[in-house]
């Protein structure tokens, strides 16, 4: 149970579905959500790969920068959604098409 | 007892990411997020990572997932309740992701990974307090401004223009 191995296939499985959310999904919310697993996928190895190669603790530093830029990322991509809601009525990414209007 | 409550961890984390990519609402796929990244967290647990695992809770779901539902909140119509998944797009996804799983798990079945024994650490904030300030100082000074640009460009985006 505990081995690296295990804790690749969660993270694999994670990845996969983050990356069926963000290919299926049309609102942009639910695909910053996809975003989500996906970065929480990488986390996860990243911590595995700390643990089982001698309890380095710089695979746990460069988890926590991901996490930094997981928040930056999520402030920024619910502003802009927030904009294109306001300004298209529909947060249906399909529909964003312009920069401008 | 250990490898239940792995096994339980593990079902939760997983059981809810599929529920986060798969149900119709939007609202229900972010309730789903909350326990998929619990069990992320129980996760580092498990991976004697406790300091990742309270920062996980902190800032993933005290931060984001709240940030998430806000969003949620603040662009929901009666009109837009259920977004159209075009079955082309399923299809489509569908294979992208097992195609990448089924790339990724023979890679992992197949590596031989080197792996180096280790015993639990006394504590982790410590050591990771230390990388921190000494080896990784310049990459912590470009996130806080990183954290800052974003927290700037975040509140110009979505102020009131008129």
């Amino acid at each position: 149970m505990d081995s690296l191995q295990t804790y690749l296939f969660i993270s694999a499985i994670l990845f996969s579905l983050g990356l069926y959310g963000v290919i299926t999904r049309r609102n942009g919310i639910a695909v910053l959500m996809g975003v989500e697993l996906i970065l929480n996928a990488a986390n996860i190895n990243f911590i595995a790969f700390a643990r089982f190669g001698g309890m380095n603790f710089s695979g746990q530093v460069f988890a926590l920068f991901v996490i930094i830029m997981a928040a930056a990322e999520a402030a920024v991509a619910l502003a802009i959604i927030i904009n294109v809601f306001n300004n298209l009525d529909t947060v249906n990414i399909d529909d964003a098409k312009e920069l401008k209007l | 007892m250990d490898n239940v409550a792995f096994g339980l961890i593990v079902a939760l984390t997983l059981g809810s990411a599929f529920v986060v990519v798969l149900s119709k609402q939007l609202l229900y796929s972010a309730i789903a997020l909350l326990f998929t990244l619990f069990g992320i967290a129980g996760l580092y647990i498990f991976m004697w990572a406790d300091f990742m695992a309270g920062v996980q809770i902190i800032v993933y779901i005290g931060g984001i997932l709240v940030l998430l539902i806000f969003g949620i909140m603040l662009t929901n119509k009666i009109s837009s309740v259920n977004i159209s998944h075009t079955s082309l797009q399923k299809s489509v996804g569908a294979v992208i992701a097992l195609g990448v799983l089924g790339l990724l798990i023979p890679m992992i079945l197949n590596t031989s990974w080197y792996q180096l024994s280790s015993k639990e650490p006394s504590q982790t904030a410590d050591s990771i307090g230390r990388l921190l300030m000494m080896e990784y100082l310049l990459p912590f000074e470009v996130a806080s401004l990183l954290l800052l640009g974003a927290l700037i460009g975040a509140a110009m985006l979505s102020r009131n223009t008129n």
